[in-house]
């Protein structure tokens, strides 16, 4: 796993959500613990998809629960 | 026997403060608050001048992540709301939460955000259009999110008729409380359309002052021979309409009291008022009866009065309605201060109205030199005066041939 990548997404979260850095763990679930809702998670794919510069499809983004299930994803479609 | 409405609360968002008190200090001495627009390039542009809501911040009212995913008429809208509800000192719990509800409306809507991601769909393509795109844009949306804020579960839609808006939804509300519906309404307009688009729109159909870009202070200047359009202008108008028992109940401090509310159409033309006001005659005369007063009680009316052609046309509406007494009751129009503010103008000069009341003073018609032909009754010109007003009227007209008026009165038992 990629330190780079967790920092990047750390910071793209931190931003998005407005939620404290600490609490950007790989556990952390978007929705039940950095209070995300759906359409801020569809915004957040955009922001990662332009970031990292790829597409996730929309079948993938609905698999997408926490912080590490987006590092892993781009990790492994990198 | 009526339910009794009365006005508990007020904030305001405007080019001339963001604060009532500031608002009413600006207004009471003259003070206009067009000036350049620096938002974006005017190059190009016939009018390079509006009514600009200065050293706003809206995350001072709220969380920067809600923030982010509201229209700037949103922003105006939900600080003006907690600024009347804190006026109010209301607290919306679960006892009453049922019974306040919320509307707002708003002429143009969540325009800004429309423009900037129209760009991004021409320049990105839609899969990176945001998904906050629609709740953004939308007009109702002020209503929804104050709604969301304050935790009011009582009646919530939005009235939109354009430059009339502001005036409707007070109207509107007033209703609500009136046939029991609510015992609480926030209610009010807001308006953020000083963007180019809009901008050029209102150039092209050569509704907007041109002449005055050097002198911005001189450029809105209702009933004046030299006026030569409408000046833009943004900002929100919030009150807190309450019912009277629920207001005397919880000891609130009572402002001023609604008594009466009327309104009337065109049916002429899209954006030219009818001949010789005939439509906004008969929302006065509709106002005046829902009142249940004579005519000759009003002593101040709070004028459309936007510095177009339109306003030899209110003037010959209001002699229509009121005959001789046109000549003795006072008109002005604060928008030649503030500029016009579109779907935010009505509620921002209820909130006028009531100050006038509260404080016996009434505001001036600014930038009067000439009055033009026509415009021969007394507009309060450029000063403000001293006088005991127990009866107001307010006036506000939209494209589309809406006409709306509100009868306000100084409170007593």
């Amino acid at each position: 796993m990629s330190v780079e990548i967790l920092e990047k997404v750390k910071n793209i979260v931190v931003d998005r959500l407005g939620v404290e850095a600490n609490d950007v763990t790989l556990e952390a679930s978007f929705k039940e613990d950095l209070g995300a809702d759906s359409l801020d998670v569809v915004e957040l794919v955009m922001e990662l998809e332009d970031e990292f510069d790829m597409e996730i499809s929309d079948e993938d983004a609905e698999k997408i629960n926490t912080v590490g299930d987006v590092v892993n994803y781009i990790s492994s479609h990198k | 026997m009526k339910r009794r409405v009365v006005i508990t609360g007020m904030g305001v968002v405007s080019p001339v403060g963001n604060d009532v008190e500031t608002f009413w200090n600006n207004l009471k001495n003259g003070r206009s608050g067009i000036r350049p627009i620096d938002r974006f390039d005017t190059t190009g542009f016939a009018t390079t001048i509006a009514g600009l809501v200065v050293d706003f911040n809206a995350e001072d009212f709220i969380d920067k992540k809600e923030a982010r995913k509201m229209d700037r008429f949103v922003h105006y809208a939900i600080a003006a709301s907690l600024q009347a509800i804190k006026n109010a000192d209301l607290d919306i719990n679960d006892e009453i939460a049922e019974r306040v509800g919320v509307y707002i409306g708003s002429g143009i809507g969540g325009i800004e955000t429309l423009c900037e991601q129209h760009d991004v769909l021409s320049e990105k393509g839609p899969r990176r259009v945001s998904p906050f795109f629609v709740p953004m844009i939308i007009g109702d949306m002020a209503s929804g999110q104050v709604s969301i804020l304050i935790g009011a579960k009582g009646p919530n839609s939005s009235p939109i008729s354009a430059c009339a808006t502001g005036t409707n939804a007070i109207g509107d509300a007033y209703k609500i409380i009136e046939r029991g519906a609510a015992d609480v309404m926030v209610c009010g307009g807001s308006e953020a359309a000083v963007l180019p688009l809009p901008v050029a729109g209102f150039n092209s159909a050569k509704a907007m002052s041109t002449a005055f870009n050097d002198t911005p202070e001189k450029a809105s200047r209702p009933f004046d021979k030299d006026r030569d359009g409408f000046v833009l202008s943004e900002g929100s108008g919030i009150l807190v309409l309450e019912e009277l028992e629920h207001a005397k109940k919880r000891g609130a401090k009572i402002l001023a009291e609604v008594i009466g509310y009327g309104m009337s159409g065109d049916a002429y033309h899209i954006t030219a008022p009818a001949p010789e006001g005939e439509g906004a005659a008969r929302a006065m005369r509709d106002a005046l009866r829902d009142a249940g007063i004579e005519a000759n009680k009003i002593q101040y009316i709070n004028a459309h009065g936007t510095g177009t052609g339109a306003d030899v046309i209110e003037t010959t509406a209001i002699k229509t309605v009121y005959g001789d007494h046109a000549y003795k009751l006072a008109v002005s129009s604060t928008k030649s201060m503030t500029g016009h503010l579109l779907g935010a103008a009505g509620a921002i000069e209820a909130i006028a109205c009531v100050e006038a009341m509260r404080d016996s003073i009434l505001p001036p018609t600014i930038n009067l030199d000439n009055p033009d032909e026509g415009c021969d009754l007394d507009y309060v010109p450029n000063e403000a005066r001293s006088a005991d007003v127990d009866y107001c009227m307010s006036n506000s007209f939209g494209f589309g041939g809406h006409n709306a008026t509100i009868i306000l009165k100084k409170y007593t038992e």
